[in-house]
C-alpha cells in the first residue's frame, strides 16, 4: 500500500486578502516524483513555499512525513525541516563559500561526523550530481545549471527522504536539462527519494514525472491530477490540453 | 562515547569471545534504543574454518539503521579498526537502513583496509553503495597552484599594483571625456539624475553635518580653553577654532560624510547594476555608462561638497560660540573677534578643497561600483573599497592642498 510522504488538505493561498489558490488537496507517496505543474502565476512556487512551511496557510493543512509542518514549532519543527531538502530556483548557494563547503554547511550544521567524514560525504554528494572537479570552485564561477545541481547535492546533504526542486530545468539547455531529469529519476529509484518538483519544461514533466497536480490561475486552484502522460493523452479540459499540446487558448 | 565502545577501545584485538551485547563472539559498538536499534556495530574476528593456521579476518556487522548520526558515532572507532591491517568483512546482512553517510563510512573503511568481503543484503543498498562508490570516484579538483618563488610574487605585485594604478588612471581618463562630451551635447546629462543625486548626498546630509559641526565646534572650543585659559587667551578661541574649521576640519569632515552615506551608496548602487548586468546592456544600448551613470552622480558630489562643508562650518561656528557664551563671553565679542581673524582666502581656500574631495569621492565610489566582480561578496566589497578609497584620497589631496597653499602664501 502507498505510503504518503506529503498529504495536503484543503490548502488556500491568500496575500492581502487575494486568492492565489484554494481547495488545493493531494498526497504524495513515498519513493515517486511528484510534479506540480501550471503557467506562469498560477501559484507553483507559492505552493511549495507552504508545502515546506515558510508561508502560512489561509486555510487548510499540510502534513510532511505526518506531521503538520506549520503546526509544528521549535525542536520539532528544526527536526521534521532536517529531514526535506529544497532545491531553490537559482540554486541559492552560499556566495562566499565553495560548493564542498556548502554541502557541507547542513552537515556541520545538524551531524556530529568528524571533519573527514563531512568532506567525503560533501565530495560523495557532488560526485552525485557529477560536479567532483568543482568542488573548490565559488558559486560566482560555475554556470546556472551547475549552481542547480550544487543545490541538489546540498539539498541531499542530509539524506533527505523528501526533497522539493523549484524549477530544476528551467533556464537550461536541453542536454543539461535531460541530464538533470536523469538525475532525478536515478536518484528515486535508487535511493528511494521522494521528489516534488515544481515545474512548467513540458518535456521534463513527462520525462520524470510519477504523477501531477496542475494549477491554473484563472481557477485558482487544481484543474487536473494523475499521470502526466495520461493528462496529456485523455484529459478534456482545454487548459490541461492546450498546456501539453502548447496550443494557444482562445 | 557509550560504555561498549569504551570497552571496545580497551581492547586492542577488537575481540572479546561471548560478550552478550554484541553477539556471540562480537564486540557491540554503538547503543540500542527502544525497538529499532540505532546502531549496532559488532566487532568479531571472523570463524577461522577449515584452516586454524590462517590470520584471522576482521568481521564489522553493522545491523539496525547506519545513517549518518550512527556513522559519526561509529567512525574514529571503525577507522581505527579498519587500520589494523586484517582482512576486512563488511557484513550488512542485518541492516535495516543504509543512507549515503553510512555508505561513505562503508568505503571508507574499505578504502583503508583493502579489498573487503561484502556481505549486502538484495535489495537497494547495493545500488546505494555503488552509486556512492561512483561517486567518489569522481575527478577531483584541481591541486592549488605552488606559492610563487619571492621573486615572482614580487614582479606579480609589482604588475598588480602597476594595473591597477593603470586601470583608475584610465578611468579618470574616460570621465575627463565623457566630461568634455557633455559639455558639446548638454542634453545627455540626465537632469532629473542629477537632482536626485543633489538631494539625496545634500539636502538629506544637512541633519548630520549640522549635528556634528555643532559637537566638533564645541568639542574644538572646549579643549582648546583649558591651555588657553592658563596663558590668559581665552578670547582667541574663536580665531583658533574659526581657522580650523573654515581652512580643514570642515571640509575634511564634510567629505568623511560623503565618504560614507554618499561613495558607498553609489559604489552600492552601480556594483548592483554590474552584478545584474545593466551596465553590460547600457553598453550593448549604445549608452555610455560614464554619462547615464558617473557623470550625474560625480557631478551632484561636487556641487553639494562646498554647500556641505559650509554647514559644517557655520554649525561648528555655532558650537564654539555656545561654549564661549558658558565661558562669559557675549555673542558680539565672538563674532568681532572672528571678524578680526578671519579672512575671505580661508573660506574660498576651504571650499575650494571640498569641491576636490568630493570630486574624488563621487569618482572613487562610481569606480569601484563599476568594477564590482560577481557574486554577493561583490556590492559589499565595492562600497567598502568606495569608502576606504575615498578617504585615503580626501587625505591625501588634503596634504597636497596644505603643501600648495602655502607655497603660494595661501
Amino acid at each position: 500500500m502507498a505510503e504518503p510522504v506529503v498529504q495536503v488538505r484543503g490548502l488556500k493561498a491568500a496575500f492581502d486578502g487575494r486568492t492565489v489558490f484554494e481547495n488545493v488537496s493531494f498526497e504524495v507517496n513515498r519513493g515517486e516524483v511528484f510534479v506540480i505543474l501550471g503557467g506562469s502565476g498560477c501559484g507553483k512556487s507559492t505552493l511549495l513555499k507552504h508545502l515546506i512551511g515558510l508561508y502560512e496557510p489561509a486555510a487548510g493543512q499540510v502534513l510532511v512525513l505526518g506531521q503538520d509542518i506549520h503546526a509544528l514549532d521549535g525542536e520539532a519543527r528544526q527536526a521534521l525541516l532536517r529531514q526535506i531538502g529544497v532545491m531553490w530556483q537559482s540554486g541559492a548557494l552560499f556566495g562566499s563559500a565553495s560548493l564542498a563547503e556548502n554541502v557541507m554547511v547542513p552537515l556541520e550544521q545538524h551531524t556530529t561526523l568528524p571533519a573527514e567524514a563531512r568532506a567525503l560525504v560533501a565530495r560523495a554528494k557532488l560526485g552525485l550530481v557529477g560536479l567532483s572537479d568543482a568542488a573548490a570552485r565559488l558559486p560566482a564561477e560555475i554556470s546556472g545549471g551547475m549552481a542547480k545541481r550544487a543545490g541538489i547535492a546540498r539539498a541531499m546533504a542530509l539524506d533527505p527522504p523528501v526533497l522539493f526542486l523549484d524549477e530544476p530545468s528551467a533556464g537550461l539547455d536541453p542536454i543539461t536539462s535531460a541530464g538533470l531529469d536523469a538525475l532525478i529519476v536515478q536518484l528515486a529509484r535508487d535511493l528511494g527519494t521522494t521528489f516534488v518538483v515544481v515545474t512548467h519544461e513540458l518535456q521534463s514533466i513527462l520525462a520524470i514525472g510519477d504523477r501531477c497536480i496542475m494549477l491554473d490561475k484563472e481557477a485558482k486552484g487544481m484543474i487536473a491530477e494523475g499521470d502526466p502522460r495520461a493528462l496529456r493523452d485523455q484529459s478534456d479540459n482545454p487548459t490541461v490540453r492546450a498546456f501539453f499540446r502548447r496550443e494557444v487558448m482562445a | 562515547m557509550s560504555r561498549i565502545a569504551r570497552r571496545a577501545r580497551a581492547d586492542p584485538l577488537g575481540c572479546r569471545q561471548g560478550a552478550a551485547e554484541g553477539g556471540p563472539g562480537g564486540l557491540a559498538l554503538g547503543r540500542r534504543s527502544g525497538k529499532l536499534p540505532r546502531v549496532s556495530l559488532v566487532i568479531s574476528p571472523e570463524p577461522p574454518g577449515d584452516h586454524p593456521s590462517k590470520p584471522t579476518c576482521l568481521r564489522l556487522a553493522f545491523t539496525g539503521r547506519l545513517d549518518a548520526s550512527a556513522a559519526a558515532r561509529d567512525w574514529a572507532e571503525a577507522s581505527r579498526r579498519a587500520r589494523a591491517g586484517q582482512k576486512l568483512h563488511l557484513d550488512l546482512s542485518g541492516l535495516e537502513t543504509l543512507d549515503m553517510s553510512g555508505a561513505v563510512l562503508l568505503l571508507r573503511l574499505e578504502n583503508l583496509a583493502g579489498p573487503a568481503r561484502w556481505t549486502v543484503p538484495p535489495g537497494p543498498m547495493q545500488a546505494l553503495l555503488d552509486r556512492t562508490r561512483q561517486a567518489l570516484a569522481g575527478p577531483r579538483p584541481p591541486a592549488a597552484p605552488p606559492p610563487l618563488p619571492w621573486l615572482a610574487w614580487f614582479g606579480q605585485l609589482a604588475w598588480l599594483g602597476g594595473s591597477a594604478v593603470l586601470t583608475r588612471l584610465a578611468f579618470l581618463g574616460e570621465a575627463v571625456v565623457s566630461g568634455f562630451g557633455l559639455l558639446r551635447h548638454p542634453r545627455r546629462l540626465r537632469l532629473a539624475e542629477l537632482l536626485r543625486h543633489l538631494d539625496e548626498a545634500g539636502l538629506r546630509a544637512f541633519p548630520l553635518c549640522i549635528l556634528l559641526g555643532l559637537l566638533l565646534g564645541m568639542i574644538l572650543a572646549f579643549q582648546s580653553s583649558v591651555p588657553m585659559r592658563r596663558f590668559g587667551a581665552e578670547s582667541f578661541i574663536p580665531n583658533l577654532v574659526g581657522i580650523s574649521l573654515l581652512r580643514e576640519l570642515g571640509p575634511l569632515m564634510a567629505a568623511v560624510i560623503l565618504a560614507g552615506r554618499t561613495g558607498s551608496a553609489f559604489a552600492a548602487e552601480i556594483g548592483t547594476m554590474t552584478v545584474n548586468e545593466e551596465v553590460d546592456a547600457l553598453r550593448v544600448m549604445g549608452i555610455d555608462p560614464m554619462a547615464w551613470l558617473v557623470l550625474p552622480r560625480v557631478l551632484a558630489a561636487v556641487a553639494v561638497m562646498p554647500v556641505l562643508a559650509l554647514v559644517m562650518d557655520l554649525a561648528g561656528l555655532i558650537g564654539m560660540g555656545v561654549v564661549m557664551g558658558s565661558l562669559g563671553y557675549p555673542p558680539a565679542s565672538v563674532i568681532a573677534a572672528l571678524e578680526r581673524s578671519l579672512v575671505l582666502k580661508d573660506l574660498v581656500g576651504g571650499l575650494f578643497k571640498a569641491a576636490a574631495f568630493g570630486l574624488a569621492v563621487g569618482l572613487i565610489g562610481c569606480r569601484a561600483g563599476l568594477a564590482a566582480g560577481r557574486g554577493p561578496r561583490a556590492v559589499g566589497d565595492a562600497a567598502t573599497s568606495a569608502v576606504v578609497g575615498g578617504i585615503v584620497a580626501m587625505v591625501l589631496l588634503d596634504g597636497i592642498f596644505a603643501t600648495l597653499f602655502f607655497r603660494l602664501g595661501l
